[in-house]
């Protein structure tokens, strides 16, 4: 038994070490508009978020420090996001501007602070099972890119771990901010595989074991990608 | 009415090259993109942008659909006094947008 | 087209490299003055990663002073189905001729930028910009 847990943290070890954010695989331009809160147009949600949160969240809520590192979350046998637990009050519309300010404010908020997701195992059991199962016309698992040829290229671009630590972010496909559902949808739509609904099981499943996947990474929200 | 954040530097003396930049919250729709049912997504883009520092124009752009959305500007103004620092501009969809903020300027 | 307007464009187009002097566009704001090479620099990157949206600067050589300064900076694009990208007017009262923002470009293309200054004078610099496209379809 002693062995198995050496071995379990020996290997948990190494995985977290080999966390690399997107951040890593985008371009100078990408990098360097992440980095400026005067260019990155992702701060224009954040502000937004800020207004918004000021004026519907503060009657009851002070500080949201911390509080993306730990979403989504189990409660009560149930997975929650942090867009779910911001709809609570008023039921903003899924990738609505009011949903993407406010959680791109929330996230903000833990920007630089790593993200703490760790559920009960039985929770990631569907999740990963999403994560490694073929999908869509391409016959791909998310795992074939994004675990066993990140670094590698794929046309003009470089694979990355698709990890979920700067969303929402803006992204240059978009034009705008986007969910992490979003870009879930998105990649499902290049594997022409059949997309998700919003706020599905199938989703949050997958989006709990991203994050569990990604703990240890700096939450970067709002990130720049393409 | 449209979000923007304009950024100015902290400290600007009487006389001093004054980096202004702002990025403003809008589609610029080029009216070539398809939403998902398939129609046209109409054109709409910002096309006439004014700022103005201390009532007097110091900027002014004609701006088209090949100014990637949600525009981002930069220029410079040479710093006088203090005062605000005013932002107006019109989309094709005759929708009018404003941002103010205040340039501090010490002697 | 006066004859004199037609010398005009035939000497423009010896000196004027980056861009065509009749070009419908290009006449409307320089009316077939030549456009000269030199004195504008137009910063973008070689490789775009993406056209939505890339980072553009441009210079111009200029005093800038009541008696010597930019009018206006053109920016035109050689392949997007609408041309003209921005118009930045300066003036007199400008510190420094430089403007930076983000342009959209439809594919890999040149871009152009002419700076009129106020003697009447227009100046140019162009640059070729490779546009990488997705490897995946986004759909949204």
């Amino acid at each position: 038994m002693k062995k198995y847990l050496v071995l379990a943290a020996l290997i948990a070890c190494t995985a977290q070490a080999q966390n690399h954010s997107g951040l890593e695989f985008a371009s100078e331009e990408i990098r360097r508009l992440q980095a400026s809160d005067a260019e990155n147009p992702g701060m224009l949600w954040v502000d937004q978020g800020a207004k918004l949160f000021a004026q519907k969240c503060a009657s009851c809520h002070v500080s949201m420090k911390g509080v993306a590192t730990r979403y989504p979350a189990v409660e009560d046998g149930r997975i929650v996001t942090l867009e779910a637990k911001v709809r609570h009050k008023e039921a903003f519309a899924y990738e609505s501007d009011e949903l993407l300010a406010l959680t791109a404010y929330i996230a903000n908020q833990s920007r630089g602070m790593p993200i703490k997701v760790s559920p009960p195992a039985e929770k990631l059991d569907a999740g990963r099972k999403a994560y490694y199962q073929r999908r869509g016309q391409m016959n791909l698992a998310c795992a074939h890119c994004h675990e066993q040829n990140w670094g590698k290229r794929l046309g003009a671009e470089t694979l990355s771990q698709g990890q979920p630590n700067g969303y929402p972010a803006y992204r240059l496909e978009w034009q705008k901010m986007g969910s992490i559902e979003r870009r879930i949808r998105a990649c499902m739509f290049g594997l022409h595989a059949e997309l998700p609904a919003y706020g599905s099981d199938a989703m949050l499943e997958l989006e709990l074991f991203l994050a569990a996947r990604a703990s240890g990474l700096p939450i970067e929200t709002p990130a720049v990608r393409r | 009415m449209a979000l923007a954040r304009i950024e100015l530097p902290h400290d600007a003396r009487r006389g001093e090259l004054v980096e202004v930049r702002i990025v403003i919250q809008h589609p610029m729709e080029t009216g070539f993109r398809r939403a998902p049912q398939g129609e046209r997504v109409p054109r709409n883009a910002i096309h006439s942008l004014v700022c103005r520092y201390r009532g007097a124009e110091v900027f002014r752009a004609t701006l088209s659909t090949g100014i990637a959305a949600n525009p981002f500007l930069r220029f410079f103004l040479r710093a006088t006094q203090s005062g605000d620092l005013d932002f107006w501009w019109l989309d094709d969809d005759e929708v009018q947008g404003a941002a103010q903020t205040h340039l501090v300027v010490s002697p | 087209m006066r004859r004199r307007d037609f010398i005009g464009s035939l000497a423009a187009l010896a000196v004027s490299p980056h861009v065509s002097t009749t070009d419908p566009l290009i006449w409307s704001f320089t009316r077939g003055m030549p456009v000269l090479p030199g004195r504008v620099t137009l910063e973008v990157p070689a490789l775009a990663e993406n056209g939505h949206s890339v980072a553009m600067t441009v210079r111009v050589d200029s005093p800038m002073t009541p008696s010597e300064h930019v009018r206006a900076v053109h920016l035109i694009a050689e392949k997007n189905p609408v041309r003209d990208m921005a118009v930045f007017y300066l003036g007199a009262q400008c510190p420094r001729a430089e403007v930076s923002s983000r342009i959209r470009l439809n594919g890999s293309q040149r871009i152009v930028a002419i700076a009129e200054l106020s003697d009447g004078s227009f100046w140019s610099d162009a640059a070729y910009i490779e546009v990488r496209e997705a490897a995946c379809t986004d759909g949204g």
